[in-house]
């Protein structure tokens, strides 16, 4: 039952997905191709899509993949899955109205917590990075690929430019190029 | 309690006309919601709304989400939530969804296709840069660099589930700073923490 799957994997998924975002990519990249149901490579382009559609990256990626896998309710359980978790902790949280974050313990726990997410970062760059071939062979392609992934860095990091223009204006290139 | 369907259908709204002209991302969400919420709504004050998002951040899922969720809940209980939740979810859904139709269908036209080769090479930069990010926060004594190597390293060589990892590093933060402190040494629990000794 497909669609049973893919409601208990993005509930687990929302359960853990501390630091938002691009932190829950190689998360749910793993268990899609786990499951079979995308490859590395195509679960890049659902990133893409997903950074490019207004609202969280994860939450779309997540709706993307169910869409993908199983149609519109494939979509609908992947969405609730990933904000169920969310919904029940914060109401445990609200209605007790405690400032848990500013607990030692807590502190303390996302002190560790915070350099992993990091590395989890990082550990997925490195891994889409080598299945889309922007490291690994010595080709013009594979060169000109780390060009634009190096550009596009640049362009994010020293001209603040908005992501989405580094997508569209990448999109552009690999028109003209490829 | 007698449920305000009109009060509902207000929290509802306001957080769905939010869902559609913020890109970038979660966080892209915040400035909007703040100025909807306090600034409009005078729903909740200036003082606590960056409460509200600092507790939205720190527990699981998206912020924007989140602080829409937490924000539903304060006004009008559990229905609240849920209508905050939704109308922020429901434009975000639909949007996703027909785009990934979108994508279905063009995806194997050649210009889409080697349009996606170069978008793949720049995804690996956002990536990087979302990483860039989060370790300036994040990464900022000799423990949390050794932390982050080690799950780079660990989770390249080992192939360990990432909700493992994720997990772990709860237990790793706590038992590291209770040996620090066994040890007798200071550790900021946050970048730009003062530590405590001109209180």
């Amino acid at each position: 039952m497909v669609l049973l799957e893919l409601f208990w994997t993005f509930l687990m998924i929302g359960f853990v997905s501390f630091g938002g975002g691009y932190a829950m990519i190689p998360v749910i990249e793993m268990e899609v191709s786990n499951h079979g149901w995308m490859t590395t490579q195509e679960f890049t382009d659902v990133i893409a899509i997903a950074g490019m559609s207004p609202g969280p990256i994860a939450t779309n990626s997540a709706i993307f993949v169910g869409y993908q896998t199983a149609g519109i309710y494939g979509a609908i359980v992947s969405a609730l899955g990933m904000v169920i978790p969310s919904l029940l902790i914060i109401l445990i949280i609200a209605s007790f109205f405690f400032r848990f974050n500013e607990l030692r313990l807590v502190k303390s726990a996302f002190y560790g917590l915070r350099p992993i997410i990091t590395g989890l970062i990082i550990y997925a760059a490195l891994r889409f990075a080598i299945t889309n071939n922007v490291v690994g062979s010595i080709s013009w392609q594979s060169l000109s690929l780390a060009m634009i992934f190096g550009l596009s860095f640049f362009a994010l990091i020293k001209l603040r430019l908005h992501p989405i223009y580094v997508i569209l204006i990448s999109g552009i290139t690999g028109v003209v190029l490829y | 309690m007698k449920t305000n369907w009109k009060y509902l259908m207000q929290i509802f709204c306001s957080f769905f006309k939010i869902g559609p002209v913020t890109f970038g991302g979660g966080y892209a969400m915040i400035p909007m919601i703040e100025r909807e919420v306090v600034e409009r709504r005078k729903w909740v004050k200036t003082k606590d709304v960056s409460e509200i998002f600092a507790i939205a951040e720190s527990v699981p899922g998206a912020i924007a989400i989140n602080s829409a969720t937490f924000i539903g809940f304060r006004l009008a209980g559990v229905r609240g939530a849920i209508a905050a939740m939704t109308g922020v979810l429901i434009p975000t859904f639909l949007i996703v969804v027909a785009l990934s139709i979108l994508f279905l269908f063009v995806k194997d036209n050649p210009y889409v296709e080697s349009a996606f080769v170069a978008i793949r090479a720049s995804i690996v930069a956002l990536i990087l840069f979302a990483a860039y990010k989060i370790g300036l926060t994040a990464v900022y004594d000799k423990t949390t660099v050794v932390i982050t190597a080690f799950t780079v390293g660990i989770l390249f060589f080992l192939h360990l589930h990432p909700v493992l990892i994720i997990l772990s590093g709860i237990g790793v933060g706590v038992l590291v700073v209770k040996i620090k402190d066994w040890f007798g040494i200071v550790t900021r629990l946050e970048k730009d923490e003062e530590i405590k000794t001109n209180e």
